[in-house]
């Protein structure tokens, strides 16, 4: 209904100023249902109120769920193309999903621009012209959480992530920065609901630490359950497992951890005030980093528009290449390899006003970038 | 590899098998009972937790979400079956699966049009918080209180099917439907109670685990693959054989996560013996439900002989 409805304004507006440059077609495929949907309505809403920010430009914005599922991601991807005509695909949250759509997308030189995931495989040799990712490289907040366990005096930490592209690259940087011994090494299912097992390993491990990365629902049923195990080992994480979509479900449990993220609703500059506080007003609660992503995402897209024409799609690579906008992270610039090169906060959970947030304790990184970006030939 | 950690897992497998027990007794029942595969069986143990996490969040009490999580799964049932489910009992399997499918999407739906994306906040009850010391390890209060729970239903089911009335008509309705209806049983009310009672089991499951995973939209659907997974083994339509193959899901699958990865350890570098005994881990069960299927089609427990 809704997409019937975007398309027939679409329809109208084009009739009206058919004279402007072409309209942009962006096709959304982001996890709108199941365990992962959080993380898809935030990219989705953080992207949707960039567009409504700017009032008037032509974009045409059209979004599918894709239910976690890599062979659905990979169909509504052909469709937007074949169907729909789009000139920019972006959206995917999980990086099996992003490897089953990616590659073949920018080989039909269409753009893709990763609001979330960002597996090393498409960070190195595999890099492509037309795919930008606007968050980050998948390792780089772990390598960012291991650095800071460093810190905190960790030597014998249990580390432990879903079994997926994105779990791999997590735990291989957590170990590219950490100096101390590992006191185990798991690997989870994607969307497990029950960590019982594992915690009982945790327990006799004879760590004194652990680290985890478990985005969405997977994180909520850990904390939960480590909560109440009886195992009280200090967590050190990234920003997913604690991130703003699920803080308020996991509550006091989380208080205290520290994560690394390149964003935080607390970051002190105009755009992300101005950013907090319209995306409080739109949807009634707080932005999480996955809502920043979308944001900067659609920012890149409008200030690309400006200046050049889609269809042409050298010059509308040279415009995105520019980065011309204003990243709700502070500073934004591009390694060779079109992933951003960054600073890598620490944050802490924190309860402000009865609020389960997160706020800026440290920095683990200036300007980082991620290693795959060296076998890049671009 | 210590006494106190095979222990801690053991408490762990039969933890999952019990929950997992709630879930398949309802699906068996209907299935014994009515013939009826009912994919929507996951979704009411969503409502379940939906609406003990949202009650407990209103009344601070969590006793009181769950009452309403069994009450208010159990009327969903009745209302399904009533409204949907009783169309379907002379058709296809076929038509029953298309059908309980698009409940499973209009209820998820109706759920997140009510309560939204995001997950739900449930916790333990203040009285099972934390871990008790068992001598050798510590364990969860509440996992030990699930036990208890699960222990406790199961006898409660047994007997009520063995000793009552009411499970005397669900028996007989499982051996043979249409003789019961013509010894004047009414038929309809027995097959709406049913329903509801496996509804209740799944709002139960659901609440119960809420309070220690996520209570999010399609939170029932890898529980309900799990059940199915349950009462193929155990033989369908048998309360016994979904007692026997819940307990045997919820241990081997634990088991397996915790030795296969030491196993490949033997034989593979760390990172390596990682995956590979976490993907083999994850196939276990369904290496099971396969051998199962080979050598005994019916199951271990096989309802009607």
């Amino acid at each position: 209904m809704k997409l019937k409805m975007t398309a027939i304004a679409a329809l109208a507006a084009s009739s009206i100023g058919a004279a402007q440059a072409s309209e942009v077609t962006v096709g959304m495929i982001t996890t709108l249902s199941g365990g992962g949907a959080g993380l898809g309505v935030d990219v989705r809403d953080g992207f949707q109120l960039a567009l409504d920010m700017a009032g008037e430009h032509n974009i045409k914005l059209v979004v599918e769920d894709d239910a976690q599922r890599p062979e659905l991601a990979v169909q509504i991807a052909e469709r937007m193309i074949q169907s729909e005509r789009a000139d920019i695909l972006t959206g995917i949250i999980w990086s099996n999903l992003a490897m089953a759509v990616v590659p073949s997308t920018v080989a039909q030189d269409i753009f893709y621009l990763s609001p979330n995931a960002g597996p090393s495989a498409l960070a190195g040799a595999n890099c492509h012209p037309n795919y930008f990712n606007v968050a980050w490289q998948n390792d780089m907040l772990h390598e960012g959480a291991g650095a800071y366990a460093n810190e905190l005096g960790y030597e014998n930490t249990f580390i432990m992530a879903p079994n997926y592209p994105a779990g791999t690259d997590a735990l291989a940087g957590f170990k590219r920065y950490y100096e101390g011994n590992l006191a185990g090494e798991l690997f989870t299912q994607v969307g497990q609901t029950d960590y019982a097992a594992e915690i009982a390993q945790i327990r006799a491990s004879g760590a004194d630490s652990i680290f985890i990365f478990l985005p969405g629902g997977m994180g909520i049923s850990f904390m939960r359950q480590y909560e109440q195990s009886g195992v009280d080992l200090p967590i050190v994480s990234a920003a997913f497992t604690f991130s703003q979509d699920i803080l308020p479900a996991v509550g006091e449990a989380a208080l205290g951890v520290f994560n690394a993220s390149q964003w935080s609703p607390d970051l002190d500059n105009d755009a992300n005030a101005a950013f907090v506080a319209a995306f409080q007003g739109a949807y009634g609660r707080l932005p999480s980093l996955y809502a920043s992503q979308g944001f900067d995402t659609a920012n890149l897209i409008l200030s690309a528009t400006a200046k050049a024409d889609v269809q042409d799609r050298d010059a509308f690579r040279e415009a995105l290449r520019e980065a011309d906008f204003t990243s709700v992270r502070g500073d934004f610039a591009w390694a060779p390899n079109q992933h951003p090169i960054q600073r890598v906060y620490i944050r802490e959970v924190v309860e402000v006003d009865g609020v389960i947030t997160n706020r800026i304790v440290g920095v683990a990184f200036d300007e980082h970038r991620d290693v795959h970006g060296e076998n890049c030939p671009m | 590899m210590s006494l106190a950690l095979v222990l801690e897992q053991l408490l762990n497998g039969v933890q999952f098998g019990l929950m997992l027990f709630l879930m398949s007794a309802g699906l068996t029942l209907v299935f014994g009972v009515m013939g009826l595969i009912n994919l929507a069986h996951g979704s009411l143990y969503m409502i379940g937790a939906f609406l003990c996490a949202a009650l407990a969040a209103a009344t601070g009490n969590f006793w009181l979400g769950l009452m309403a999580g069994i009450a208010g799964a159990a009327a969903a049932g009745a209302l399904i079956e009533i409204l949907v489910i009783r169309r379907l009992y002379a058709r296809d399997h076929l038509d029953q699966v298309l059908a309980t499918f698009a409940l499973i999407l209009i209820l998820s739906e109706g759920v997140r049009m009510i309560f939204g994306p995001f997950p739900l906040y449930l916790n333990v009850p203040d009285m099972l918080r934390g871990s008790v010391d068992l001598g050798i390890t510590r364990y969860s209060l509440y996992r030990l209180a699930l036990i208890g729970f699960g222990v406790a239903v199961a006898l409660g089911l047994w007997l009520l099917i063995a000793k009552t009335r009411l499970g005397i008509q669900i028996r007989a309705g499982e051996s043979d439907r249409e003789m019961i209806a013509a010894l004047g049983v009414n038929i309809r009310w027995l097959y709406t109670v049913v329903f509801a009672l496996g509804a209740a089991l799944a709002g139960m499951a659901g609440a119960l685990v809420g309070a220690i995973q996520s209570v999010q939209v399609g939170m029932g659907e890898p529980v309900l693959i799990l059940a199915f997974v349950v009462i193929v083994i155990g033989g369908i339509g048998s309360i016994k054989g979904a007692m026997v193959g819940a307990l045997l899901v919820g241990v081997i699958d634990t088991m397996g996560r915790f030795l296969l990865p030491r196993i490949a350890g033997l034989f593979l570098d760390t990172s390596q013996a990682m995956g590979v005994g976490a993907a083999l881990a994850s196939m276990l069960i369904y290496l099971l439900m396969a051998l199962v299927l080979i050598f005994r089609p019916q199951g271990l427990f096989p309802a009607h002989g």
